[in-house]
């Protein structure tokens, strides 16, 4: 009896052993570190696109009509729109002080004058879409969240940054900076987060 | 040059125009409506409102390219016999002191009430904040357009 499961034994151990041989060589340190680093690396990735993403989305282009106040905001400094210009039931200003009163299709040629861009308004105010005062991960999930953004999926949102109001951001007309991202930059990276997995910061 | 086709106060109109000229220009040195102001040329001020379909926009900002195949209507097409409720109404209080500003000032109080016929004083305050007048006859704006508001309900 004895003889029998020492030989058990023997071949357990060994087969052990082969298996750990076999293991080192198609699970090296460096191939553990490969896996470790490419489950990692892809959060990792789309964070780092977000934060991208994020630094046009926290531009004064964006912000000054991405805010939770009952108005616009204006110039670099994301101060009070002037004319005490309000939001509307629309996002297109009040009844009789509407966005196109004053705003274009394109912008006014000469310095501090309207600037202009086809459907010129806020978000409406069912859904401000607000993210001025948010934290990146806060405006990351809101980005997210249907229910505060204009009840997009995530593909939606790459159509909404090709419409001719966001791309006036890279267009503002004189005395108004632009996205510190090229337009070109800024999809590529939205797109790169969102295919990344869309992973937003805590 | 461009032809332009658009109507103002209810008449066709028909121009070889720089499509990039402003509204206002078109009105006051092309049509001869002159009751439209120039006020700072930038839509500051809203001396040089007028109306286009119905919606009040600031004239002097305005191509004329923009107004196309529109109906454009000047402060001279508020009426033809000054019986529209905001003129009744401006001439009961005797709104204007200097009056530069007022046609601008009417033509919004107008879009105001096409809209709401029973505006608050926030209501108004929010339809007029972009109307600018150095007299200070806002007081009596807000009473007039209160006033020709009544005037319009009780009147349909």
């Amino acid at each position: 009896m004895i003889q029998p499961c020492r030989l058990s034994l023997l071949i357990c151990l060994g087969a052990m052993i082969l298996a750990l041989v076999l293991a080192g060589v198609s699970c090296s340190p460096f191939a553990l570190a490969t896996i470790q680093e490419n489950s990692l690396g892809k959060d990792a990735q789309s964070l780092q696109a977000f934060r991208a993403v994020a630094s046009v989305l926290t531009s004064p282009r964006c912000l000054n009509c991405h805010t939770s106040t009952d108005g616009p905001l204006q110039g670099d400094d994301n101060h009070p729109h002037a004319m005490n210009v309000k939001r509307g039931l629309d996002g297109k200003g009040s009844a009789a002080l509407r966005c196109r009163a004053c705003h274009q299709t394109e912008n006014a040629k000469f310095l501090h004058g309207p600037p202009g861009a086809a459907d010129w308004q806020l978000p409406p105010p069912n859904t401000p879409m607000a993210w001025k005062g948010l934290t990146i991960g806060e405006i990351c999930r809101a980005v997210k969240d249907p229910a505060k953004n204009g009840n997009r999926s995530l593909p939606d949102l790459i159509p909404h940054m090709e419409t001719s109001l966001v791309r006036w951001a890279w267009n503002p007309g004189p005395g108004r900076t632009v996205p510190p991202l090229s337009h070109e930059e800024f999809v590529s990276r939205l797109k790169e987060w969102i295919e990344t997995g869309a992973a937003c910061p805590e | 040059m461009e032809t332009t086709r658009f109507k103002v106060n209810d008449k066709p109109v028909e121009l070889q125009i720089d499509p990039q000229t402003p509204l206002l220009w078109v009105l006051r040195e092309q049509l001869g409506l002159t009751g439209t102001k120039f006020g700072c040329g930038m839509a500051l001020c809203g001396a040089c409102t007028v109306h286009v379909d119905g919606t009040a926009v600031r004239s002097c900002v305005t191509p004329v390219k923009a107004v196309a195949g529109r109906q454009v209507r000047t402060i001279e097409g508020l009426s033809t016999d000054r019986s529209h409720p905001i003129q009744r109404a401006w001439l009961q209080v005797q709104v204007p002191q200097c009056g530069y500003c007022q046609p601008g000032q009417m033509m919004s109080a107008a879009a105001l009430l096409s809209v709401n016929s029973n505006p608050s004083d926030s209501d108004i305050d929010d339809a007029m904040a972009g109307n600018l007048c150095r007299c200070g006859t806002y007081a009596r704006i807000r009473k007039a357009i209160h006033m020709a508001a009544e005037m319009a309900r009780s009147e349909k």
